[in-house]
């Protein structure tokens, strides 16, 4: 059963890697990587979800059905690197454009 | 409890905590001046490299350590029966790892207090480093494939900041490409970790390994895995951005990038060996391996031969020496399943890649500083502005040999006793291959016969004359490595049957890796 948040990871994703592959701007190139991100936490937190369920908190639970905590730990986790991860590569990006006058990949210095 | 009980009841945490505890109190101490920041930063190595040691002579001597974070008893796995915890599982190979991660890293250190000392933003440069010590040392003692996730991205970001350090346009550029293959890698990673914890709702690696049945999802998951690990120790075709990175980061954080590429191997084995060792793709992964081992070693070596940037040039051999590790233990993981062929020569092979990474992290930390000791005297990374050094810079000059004649595998160096066992055992495999790493070998002393010739060579240079020998704290890290480099060279089979037995063995022992939580 693939559900319609499946989709949606996967198509999140696909459009993440087309923008790393085929953008020339490396600011694109940094959005593409933030939404593969995006497509993974999707990932994780529509694993952990149950139809109906009600938020993981011990204290004084009922026997309710609740949803999954862990992945919630994972993505949460995971959002706040993506964060440091955004900033880092725009970071670059800017010292780049300053020194070049451009941040488009192709303008690039090193040689292989 | 002493201090002594207490570091030794729970060295697998501060071997993580106190470096990244550390790190965060740099710029604190900073504040004190540049002596104090200096000496924080080395003492912390130093802590560090003592609580790596202590942890490793616990594995060495009484097997396999345990530790879950947060719970009342540290070796219990399962307290309460609350099974969802961080658990850090230390066995010899994990053990292994974070020593050399830890030694080089100190060394590193060392190195620095004179090599950065003209530089602004220190305080941040040891805290970086710092962080990237923890994240490696993270990245082969946990036990769970979610920190797994952590620690690699910990390790991108600190090291993607240091590549960057110098903050010119090519650094920065070099720093993006590492950051982006990356940080794509690390997603996937978590990517297959959530495939995996919906099938088996578990993170931790004993748990997976046990339950693991290889469906369609799993195999997704192994590739996506064992792609992100291998674009992260450099393997060809994912080396791009070895090249760029290694060549652009200043010397000493080069050495410890080679580190951090090993931890990234580390993580493929672990993958291969450990959580999909039960499987019944153990050949093809094997193959696999080796056909990235060969690739690597021929591409890195010929790419190495024609560059003039002395940083990118070696950056280059470091992929092709890569190459000979994923040989060697590629050639263990494709006769797993096959007990008579890994006696004759599997265990063989594997214990040569072994003991190749151990002694690839002395001899091609040693080259980038002694690459780095030039640059630090010359002022260029330009192979052809360079001559003579040989008058002025002799201890460098001597280092460099050692280091040069151990990467193209020579006696009596250490390089040439993980390449035998290497050529030996593999011979027996495929006659092919063995051959294709003699080559290489032959090759690599092509290439450094150069180096050695156009920077050290020649008649005194009148504009060079001025380039004395390097200062104390950057021969003496040299040195040590160079020391490390000849005794290991004289005396393998001490650190084979100390050290590199051990970790093969628990490579091979899935069924103790598994057991042990």
């Amino acid at each position: 059963m693939i559900g319609i948040h499946m989709l949606a990871v996967m198509l999140l994703i696909t459009i993440g890697f087309s923008a790393v592959i085929f953008r020339k701007s490396l600011v694109k190139m940094v959005m593409g990587i933030g939404v593969i991100g995006s497509g993974v936490n999707l990932f994780l937190v529509s694993l952990g979800y149950r139809e109906g369920g009600i938020a993981p908190i011990f204290t004084g639970a009922s026997t309710e059905l609740m949803v999954l905590p862990t992945p919630q730990a994972l993505t949460l986790t995971s959002i706040v690197i993506s964060l440091a991860v955004t900033a880092m590569m725009l970071s670059f990006a800017m010292i780049m454009h300053s020194k070049y006058g451009s941040a488009d990949s192709r303008e690039r210095r090193l040689r292989a | 409890m002493s201090v002594m009980e207490l570091i030794s009841a729970n060295a697998p945490a501060l071997a993580i905590a106190v470096p990244l505890a550390a790190a965060f109190a740099v710029p604190l101490v900073a504040r004190a001046g540049g002596k104090a920041r200096n000496a924080w930063a080395l003492l912390s190595f130093l802590v560090t490299e003592f609580i790596v040691l202590t942890l490793g002579m616990q594995v060495l001597s009484a097997g396999t350590v345990v530790y879950t974070l947060g719970a009342s008893v540290p070796s219990l796995t399962s307290p309460d029966g609350f099974p969802i915890r961080i658990i850090l599982q230390v066995d010899a190979m994990s053990a292994f790892m974070a020593m050399i991660s830890a030694t080089i890293a100190t060394l590193v250190c060392i190195y620095s207090l004179k090599f950065m000392s003209k530089r602004t933003g220190l305080e941040k440069y040891y805290a970086l480093l710092l962080v990237m010590a923890a994240g490696m040392i993270g990245l082969v003692t946990t036990g769970d494939l979610f920190s797994m996730f952590v620690f690699l991205e910990l390790l991108s970001v600190s090291s993607g900041a240091l590549i960057a350090m110098y903050a010119k346009g090519e650094s920065a550029e070099a720093a993006f490409k590492y950051m982006a293959v990356s940080s794509v890698g690390a997603l996937m990673v978590l990517f297959a970790a959530g495939m995996l914890y919906a099938q088996y709702n578990a993170l931790n690696l004993a748990q997976l390994a046990s339950a693991i049945q290889f469906t369609t999802i799993d195999k997704i998951a192994l590739v996506l895995l064992f792609a992100a690990f291998a674009m992260k120790c450099g393997a060809v075709p994912l080396h791009m951005w070895v090249s760029d990175s290694y060549g652009e980061a200043p010397a000493p954080v080069t050495a410890a990038l080679v580190v951090a590429s090993q931890a990234g191997l580390y993580s493929l084995f672990r993958i291969s060996f450990t959580l999909f060792g039960a499987v019944p793709a153990t050949e093809l992964l094997g193959w696999a391996m080796i056909a990235l081992g060969t690739v690597s070693m021929f591409v890195g070596v010929t790419m190495a031969l024609p560059q003039k940037d002395i940083k990118r040039l070696m950056a280059y051999h470091a992929v092709s020496q890569t190459g000979y590790m994923l040989l060697g233990v590629g050639v263990g993981l494709a006769v797993l399943t096959n007990p008579a062929a890994m006696a004759a020569f599997g265990f063989d092979a594997m214990r040569g890649g072994l003991f190749h990474v151990v002694n690839h992290a002395l001899y091609k930390g040693l080259l980038f500083l002694t690459a780095g000791a030039v640059i630090y005297r010359v002022g260029t990374k330009d192979l052809n502005k360079m001559g003579g050094l040989a008058h002025s810079m002799p201890l460098t000059t001597i280092f460099f040999i050692i280091g040069a004649l151990s990467i193209a595998g020579l006696p009596p160096f250490n390089g040439f006793a993980s390449k035998l066992m290497i050529y030996e055992s593999v011979f027996l495999f495929s006659p092919v291959l063995s051959v294709i790493a003699m080559l290489v070998s032959i090759l690599t002393l092509a290439s450094f016969v150069k180096v050695f010739h156009s920077a050290f060579m020649g008649p005194k240079d009148e504009k060079l004359a001025k380039a004395g020998e390097v200062p104390a704290a950057m021969w003496i890290a040299m040195g040590i490595m160079a020391v490390a480099i000849v005794l290991f060279g004289l005396f393998p089979d001490v650190v084979i049957d100390a050290v590199i037995t051990p970790a093969a063995n628990a490579l091979i022992g899935q069924a103790a890796y598994i057991g042990g939580v």
